[in-house]
């Protein structure tokens, strides 16, 4: 029964991480592989680490488990924003077809911050 | 097959085969934020192989790695933007 279970689990988990992979050397633009390598690859690390505490059948090895489990789930996006901020900060570019820029001119270039309002020191002709 | 060979011949390359196509995009990367995120992809693919290695070598303690990798990665990602912001900001 877990052998089955095991079977299932790790295949989804290899599937998802490949679907990753392939994604991140796809995808044309930073924002956009940000975006696929914090979401599938946080799905496929979890249904690998899961096989792992299924196959143990142990108390603290899955309590272990859940742990790391929950501290990808809990750390992956709070670093995929820190580092989309961060590069957004220092001007890596869209992609060149993508539509529209939320963030264009709404952040103060000196301070930092996010402000609602049009910066007027930037020009921006469109709002 | 058993799981084992299942892991060894299935999963196992897989995996390799992935942290390859990210490596591509670590070597080759356009921007410095490109290889801070391939650097946390591969980290992150490393704790998926530690699991399997895991099952494979019937060994739990290779659990603890992965929880401490899980650490670094995290902790390299926020240093890497926090010292990338502060770079841009002092020019």
């Amino acid at each position: 029964m877990s052998d089955i279970l095991i079977y299932i689990l790790s295949t989804l988990g290899a599937l998802f991480i490949l679907l990753a992979a392939v994604g991140f050397v796809r995808m044309p633009d930073l924002y956009l592989r940000i975006s696929v390598t914090t979401k599938a690859a946080t799905l496929g690390i979890g249904l690998l680490l899961a096989c792992t505490g299924i196959y143990f059948h142990t108390g603290s090895i899955t309590t272990r488990v859940l742990a790391i489990i929950f501290f990808i789930i809990l750390t992956a996006p709070v670093g995929a924003h820190l580092i989309g901020r961060a590069s957004y900060f220092i001007g890596v570019p869209l992609w060149k077809r993508s539509k529209v820029d939320h963030l264009k001119g709404k952040y103060k270039k000196h301070t930092h911050e996010l402000s609602s309002k049009q910066d007027p020191a930037q020009e921006t002709p469109s709002a | 097959m058993n799981v084992h060979d299942f892991l060894y011949y299935v999963i196992l390359p897989t995996l390799t085969l992935s942290v390859l196509l990210v490596f591509y995009r670590f070597l080759r990367g356009p921007s410095l934020s490109d290889r801070v995120v391939a650097l946390d992809l591969l980290i992150t693919i490393g704790i998926g192989i530690i699991a399997v290695y895991a099952i494979l070598t019937n060994q739990s303690s290779f659990l603890d790695i992965a929880m401490i990798l899980a650490l670094i990665a995290f902790l390299g990602t926020v240093a890497f933007s926090y010292y990338l912001e502060k770079r841009e900001k002092n020019e």
